[in-house]
C-alpha cells in the first residue's frame, strides 16, 4: 500500500491552518478518522439509529446485530478466548475505574498494588482511590536512565511482595515512547508472586501493533478506540472470564440484571454485566470500520512506516543544539513518539509556534505529572507523536517549526 | 492588538521580567498553579496601610504566562489593594497587546487569578 495516497482517506488532514499545510502529529492524544469510519457513523444515524438488546422491531435487530458484531471483531482482533471477555466502556480510563472498583472486593488493609512510574494518570489516580478507601499501599517500578523500566533483580524483590495484590503497567508510556516487554515483565513480576493480578493499559499500544491478550500473560488489558481511527466515547475492557465472572457488577441498571425484586438482583452474564445503561451504540458499530481499515493495513506495514519516520525525526531534531529528546535511544524500544524540550524555552511557547506553522503537537506533562516532574525533572514537555498516515513532509515542517521557536526565543 | 503572538513586547518581558523573586519578610504569599500545563507562580505581598507596597513573583511557566506576570505586577506595585481588586480580566489581556486563543489566555490569567486569591483571602 503506497502511504501517500492514504492520507486521501482523511478529509480532516486535507486542510490548512493559519494558512499552512496542516502537519497533525498529536496522534498519541488521538487519531484521526478514515471517511469510511465517518461514514459508519452517519449511516447508523440515518439508517438504523434505534436501542440496542431491548426492542425486537426491525432497526434494534440490525443495531444489535452489528453492536454485537463488532464484540465479535475486537475478539478476534485481541486474540481473545471468547466475545463476551470484550466489554466497551466509555474509554480506557473507565476501564480502569471499572477494575479499580470491583478489584477492591478481593483486597484488604495492607495488600499492595504495583504500578510504574511510567503511569498516565489514568492508571495511577484509580487506585489512589481505592487504597485511601481500603488501606492499601501503593509501589512505583522505577524507570531508569535511558527511559525503560528498571527490571532488576533487587529492584524487583524490593517490591513484590506476598503483600503484592495487583500489578497495573502501559505496554507504551505516553511520554517517553518506550515499548515494554510486557510479556518479560509480567514473567519477572510473577516469578516472585505467582497470584498477582495483571492489568495492562493498551491505549498506545492498540493503535500501533498487533495485541495478543493470549500471549502477554495479563487478566486485563485496557484499550480506547479513538487512538485507533475510531470515535470518541469507546472504550474496550477485556478480562479473563472467570475473573470477570466472580467480580461483583459495577453500575447498576437497565441491561446489567437478569431478574430485579424490590430488594434484590441477580446480574445478568458476561458481558452485559458490566455494560449497565445505553451504551454508545454508534461509536461501537462505527468502531469496527476502524478494525477493518487497520486490518487491512497491517501492522507490519504500520510500524515499518512508523519506525522511518521516527528515524527521520529523531535524526533531525537530535542535530538541533540545545534540543533534548527523552526516552529510549533505540528505535526497537520505542514507539512513534518524541517528547522533547528546546533548551529553557517552555514547551507550550514551543507548540504555540508550531501551532503557527501548521504543526500540531502536544505540550505538557502529558497526564503523567509524576514521571516529568520526578523523573524528568520539568515542567513540561513537548511531544511529537506520528500514525501512518503522517508523512516525511510532517516531519521536515515539524523541524522547520523548531528552528522557528528557536530563532524567535533567540536560543544561544 | 497584534497578530503575532510572540510581540517584541512579550518577548522583552520574558526576558527580562520585572518585579522576579520573592519578598522574604513578605505580609501574604500565594502559589498559582495551573493544571492543564503544569505551569506555577508564586506571589509574595507587602502591604503598608492600603498599599501594595512591594510585590514580587516568581514562576515556572511559559512566556506568555511569565511576560502577563511582569505587566501585571508593574501595573499594581504601589497602587490601593482596591486598584488590584477591582482590575478587570480584559485590562490586564488588553495590556498584553497580543490575541490569545482560550488556552493560552488560561496561562495568561494564571498570575491575575492567583492575586486576586491572595487579595481576597
Amino acid at each position: 500500500m503506497n502511504f501517500d495516497n492514504i492520507r486521501g482517506d482523511f478529509p480532516i488532514l486535507n486542510q490548512k491552518v493559519h494558512g499552512k499545510r496542516l502537519a497533525y502529529l498529536d496522534n498519541a492524544a488521538t487519531s484521526q478518522k478514515p471517511n469510511s469510519v465517518i461514514e459508519a457513523e452517519s449511516e447508523y444515524y440515518q439508517k438504523y439509529n434505534s436501542n440496542i438488546h431491548r426492542s425486537i422491531h426491525h432497526l434494534s435487530e440490525i443495531a444489535t446485530e452489528k453492536y454485537e458484531h463488532t464484540r465479535k471483531l475486537v475478539a478476534e482482533f485481541i486474540n481473545a478466548y471468547h466475545p463476551s471477555e470484550v466489554i466497551f466502556t466509555k474509554n480506557a480510563t473507565e476501564g480502569i475505574n471499572l477494575l479499580a472498583t470491583i478489584l477492591k472486593s478481593k483486597l484488604h488493609k495492607g495488600d499492595e498494588i504495583l504500578l510504574t512510574q511510567m503511569e498516565h494518570h489514568s492508571n495511577i489516580v484509580p487506585w489512589q482511590m481505592i487504597a485511601q478507601e481500603k488501606g492499601l499501599a501503593i509501589k512505583y517500578l522505577p524507570v531508569t536512565k535511558d527511559g525503560t523500566l528498571d527490571l532488576s533483580r533487587d529492584t524487583l524483590a524490593s517490591l513484590v511482595s506476598g503483600k503484592t495484590k495487583i500489578f497495573s503497567l502501559t505496554h507504551i508510556s505516553n511520554v517517553l515512547g518506550t515499548i515494554n516487554n510486557v510479556k518479560e515483565v509480567i514473567k519477572a513480576v510473577k516469578e516472585l508472586n505467582g497470584n498477582i493480578i495483571i492489568v495492562v493499559d493498551g491505549a498506545q499500544y492498540a493503535p500501533h501493533f498487533k495485541v495478543d491478550v493470549k500471549s502477554t500473560g495479563a487478566d486485563f488489558y485496557i484499550f480506547t478506540a479513538h487512538k485507533m481511527l475510531g470515535p470518541t466515547g469507546v472504550g474496550i475492557l477485556w478480562g479473563k472470564r472467570n475473573l470477570l465472572s466472580e467480580l461483583p457488577p459495577y453500575l447498576g441498571g437497565g441491561e446489567m440484571i437478569q431478574e430485579v425484586y424490590w430488594d434484590r438482583f441477580v446480574p445478568h452474564q458476561l458481558p452485559h454485566k458490566y455494560e449497565a445503561g445505553t451504551p454508545n451504540i454508534a461509536g461501537v458499530i462505527t468502531f469496527a470500520e476502524s478494525i477493518k481499515y487497520l486490518i487491512e493495513i497491517g501492522f507490519e506495514k504500520i510500524r515499518n512506516h512508523e519506525v522511518r519516520l521516527l528515524t527521520k525525526a529523531y535524526t533531525e531534531l537530535s542535530k538541533i543544539e540545545g534540543l533534548t529528546i527523552y526516552g529510549p535511544q533505540e528505535t526497537n524500544l520505542r514507539s512513534g513518539v518524541i517528547s522533547f524540550n528546546l533548551g529553557e524555552i517552555h514547551a507550550h511557547d514551543v507548540a504555540s509556534v508550531l501551532d503557527t506553522e501548521g504543526v500540531a503537537i502536544r505540550s505538557g506533562h502529558h497526564c503523567a505529572e509524576p514521571l516529568v516532574n520526578r523523573v524528568l525533572n520539568c515542567t513540561a514537555v513537548a511531544r511529537a507523536s506520528f500514525y501512518f498516515y503522517n508523512t516525511e513532509e510532517d516531519i521536515d515542517q515539524l523541524v522547520k517549526g523548531v528552528n522557528k521557536a528557536k530563532e524567535i526565543f533567540s536560543l544561544r | 492588538m497584534t497578530d503575532q503572538l510572540y510581540s517584541q513586547v512579550i518577548l522583552d518581558h520574558y526576558r527580562h521580567p520585572y518585579h522576579y523573586g520573592r519578598i522574604k519578610n513578605n505580609d501574604k504569599q500565594k502559589q498559582g498553579f495551573n493544571p492543564i500545563c503544569g505551569d506555577k507562580v508564586l506571589l509574595s505581598v507587602k502591604f503598608k496601610n492600603d498599599l501594595i507596597d512591594d510585590i514580587k513573583f516568581q514562576s515556572e511557566g511559559c512566556a506568555i504566562s511569565t511576560a502577563a506576570a511582569s505587566i501585571l505586577l508593574q501595573e499594581v506595585k504601589l497602587k490601593p489593594i482596591s486598584f488590584a481588586k477591582s482590575m478587570s480580566q480584559e485590562y490586564l489581556l488588553n495590556k498584553l497587546g497580543i490575541k490569545l486563543s482560550p488556552l493560552r489566555t488560561k496561562c495568561a490569567l494564571l498570575v491575575y487569578y492567583t492575586l486576586q486569591t491572595l487579595l481576597d483571602n
